[in-house]
């Protein structure tokens, strides 16, 4: 039985949406260049705990040169001279990180709940008693530990790849199908003896094609350029990212499988997705957010795919370790991809 | 061969407060070109999707190639040959791309170079269906419906917006189609493609089909009087038989 020249209508359909997508600029900026972008531009912004300064401002007083002095030579802060009236803006904006003012005794004001300020508070009152003559009576022996793959980059590029494989598998199955929905081509296609599932299982498996330079990119520039130590095997993160990658994809079909107009999809796609870029742990941990929200959290198949990448890449893990992650993506595709096929609107 | 290849009866199709389709029967005989003629919004288009297995009827029974819809899909979806109105190919895929696509669905059919061919694009095969003319998609549109070898092709429209040397490059393929022994239902608003394509028109109004028979035996039944200016059409058949014209909205 032959197909006059035509493969199998699985390959077909599914080189058809690679071939579409490589022919569309805009997408191939989305997949590859963004996240490459956003990983140097956080790389950045996030520099190493060690290089990390605290940042004083130094409300202009009668005392103020004598501790300017004393801060100054402790190592890792930084003054900066303040005027009394833009001490406010200046920790709102954390240009710095916590206010001393001049007095006897002097006054710390800063903001407890960022980062930084706890830190340079204990630095800052550390140097000023030092400089008024406290003696310690011992000093610890140090041994500073500079763990591979500790830094906030290290722990960020996982996250930004996952958080990849959940926009592009979302985006670029969803938009295609509503596309092909208002074109009328999904209805033209029901006109044929095209198998539904076919054409469903196809739009996720033309994301795989795309994986590929979604996730080597950034780890490679990770590792190359920023020396983000890969810790896991090749065949572990492969596997995480194909599973993560084709579950995502099926969600993406369920999104797209009743929109009728892209504005619809779009609001979809992003209620989705938004809660997640919070809560999953890509941009910082989310062990941060209440014990009551963690059984959520972890039900969340972003959350899932995170902790499963940061375990193969920088504990070194074999994909064995993330069984759980993986079932749960898994849960999650299976079920999408059946709630999709029952669901799609064709017409 | 004595089951028609498309027969039904009473059909009815209401969309809310809209008839669409209000009691219609036809059948339409292996090897011959069946037309639906009417103006826009008389029924036509919901007529032939539910004929396609595309839309359910309210009521009404109808049968394809002999066989029922319900039971017999997968074989009907291989057997026949669809071209919707609206459908836009992909932009992005070129001529071979998009037919070697449609040809994957099928069991049987021509070569994807051979359907190519059939329809006139071969010098095209390469490009984007975005840089495609109307006249050449619409072909393109064909060719993906004829990638199964049907026994019977649907064309809802086929010609709408062509200029008219497309639509008789357009009528030379269903032309060559027909010599094969396929039979063809169309839906047109077009007087001269009926005339030049179909054995048999049945003139649909208002969902209700108010007149059925071969172009020439309706236009002579008109009579005389009519047609003292130029040689009698269906235009002045419809015109005669509901008092409007057809293209009027």
């Amino acid at each position: 039985m032959g197909r006059g020249g035509a493969r199998h209508p699985l390959v077909e359909l599914t080189l058809a949406r690679v071939r579409e997508f490589f022919r569309e600029p805009e997408a191939i900026f989305w997949a590859f260049v963004f996240p490459l972008v956003l990983t140097l531009a956080l790389a950045a912004a996030f520099p190493s705990a060690a290089d990390r300064q605290a940042i004083v401002g130094l409300v202009d007083a009668a005392k103020a040169p004598e501790i300017q002095r004393a801060l100054e030579a402790a190592p890792g802060l930084r003054v900066v001279p303040l005027a009394a009236a833009d001490e406010r803006r200046a920790l709102r904006d954390g240009t710095v990180h916590i206010v001393v003012v001049p007095g006897d005794p002097p006054t710390y004001r800063y903001d407890p709940s960022k980062g930084e300020s706890p830190r340079a508070r204990l630095a800052v009152d550390d140097a000023l008693k030092r400089g008024a003559g406290r003696a310690d009576p011992w000093t610890a022996a140090e041994e500073r530990v500079a763990v591979p793959g500790s830094r906030y980059v290290d722990w960020l590029i996982p996250g930004l790849i996952g958080m990849g494989i959940m926009t592009n598998g979302l985006w670029a199955v969803a938009f295609p199908i509503v596309n092909a929905r208002l074109r009328k081509l999904l209805k033209r296609m029901m006109a044929s003896p095209m198998q539904r599932w076919e054409y469903l299982l196809a739009q996720m498996l033309a994301r795989l094609i795309f994986l590929v330079p979604e996730a080597t990119l950034p780890l490679a520039f990770g590792s190359l350029a920023l020396g983000m130590p890969i810790a896991g095997s090749y065949a572990g993160i492969a596997l995480v990212v194909l599973v993560g990658a084709l579950a995502f994809g099926a969600m993406g079909l369920l999104l797209g499988s009743r929109a009728r107009t892209i504005e619809a999809a779009s609001g979809l796609v992003n209620a989705f997705q938004l809660p997640m870029w919070l809560l999953s742990g890509v941009f910082f941990s989310s062990a941060n957010f209440p014990a009551a929200l963690q059984p959520v959290i972890h039900a969340l198949p972003l959350t899932a795919l995170n902790n499963a990448l940061r375990t193969v890449v920088l504990d070194g893990a074999g994909a064995a370790a993330v069984w759980r992650e993986l079932a749960l993506l898994s849960a999650w595709g299976v079920v999408s991809f059946g709630l999709a096929l029952r669901l799609f609107r064709w017409r | 061969m004595s089951t028609p290849a498309v027969r039904c009866t009473d059909l009815a199709k209401r969309y809310g407060s809209v008839v669409a389709v209000d009691g219609l029967s036809l059948a339409v005989e292996r090897g011959e070109c069946f037309g639906l003629l009417g103006p826009n919004g008389a029924g036509k288009t919901t007529t032939i999707e539910i004929l396609e297995g595309l839309l359910a009827p309210d009521a009404g029974h109808v049968e394809v190639l002999g066989l029922e819809w319900a039971a017999h899909e997968p074989e009907l979806r291989q057997r026949l040959g669809i071209q919707l109105q609206e459908t836009q190919l992909t932009d992005k895929l070129t001529v071979q791309e998009t037919v070697r696509l449609f040809r994957s669905f099928y069991h049987q059919g021509p070569d994807v170079d051979a359907l190519v061919d059939l329809v006139g694009l071969t010098s095209k095969r390469d490009s984007l269906v975005l840089h495609l003319s109307g006249g050449q998609k619409q072909r393109l549109s064909i060719a993906c419906a004829l990638a199964g070898e049907p026994d019977l092709l649907f064309l809802d429209e086929p010609t709408t917006g062509l200029d008219p040397q497309s639509r008789r490059q357009l009528w030379e393929v269903l032309g060559a189609f027909r010599r094969q022994g396929g039979t063809i239902l169309l839906t047109t608003h077009y007087m001269d493609e009926a005339q030049a394509l179909c054995d048999r028109v049945a003139i649909v109004d208002q969902g209700r089909i108010i007149a059925q028979d071969t172009p020439q035996a309706l236009i002579t039944a008109l009579g005389a009087p009519k047609v003292v200016t130029h040689e009698g059409t269906l235009e002045d058949v419809f015109m005669a038989l509901t008092g409007r014209h057809l293209r009027e909205e």
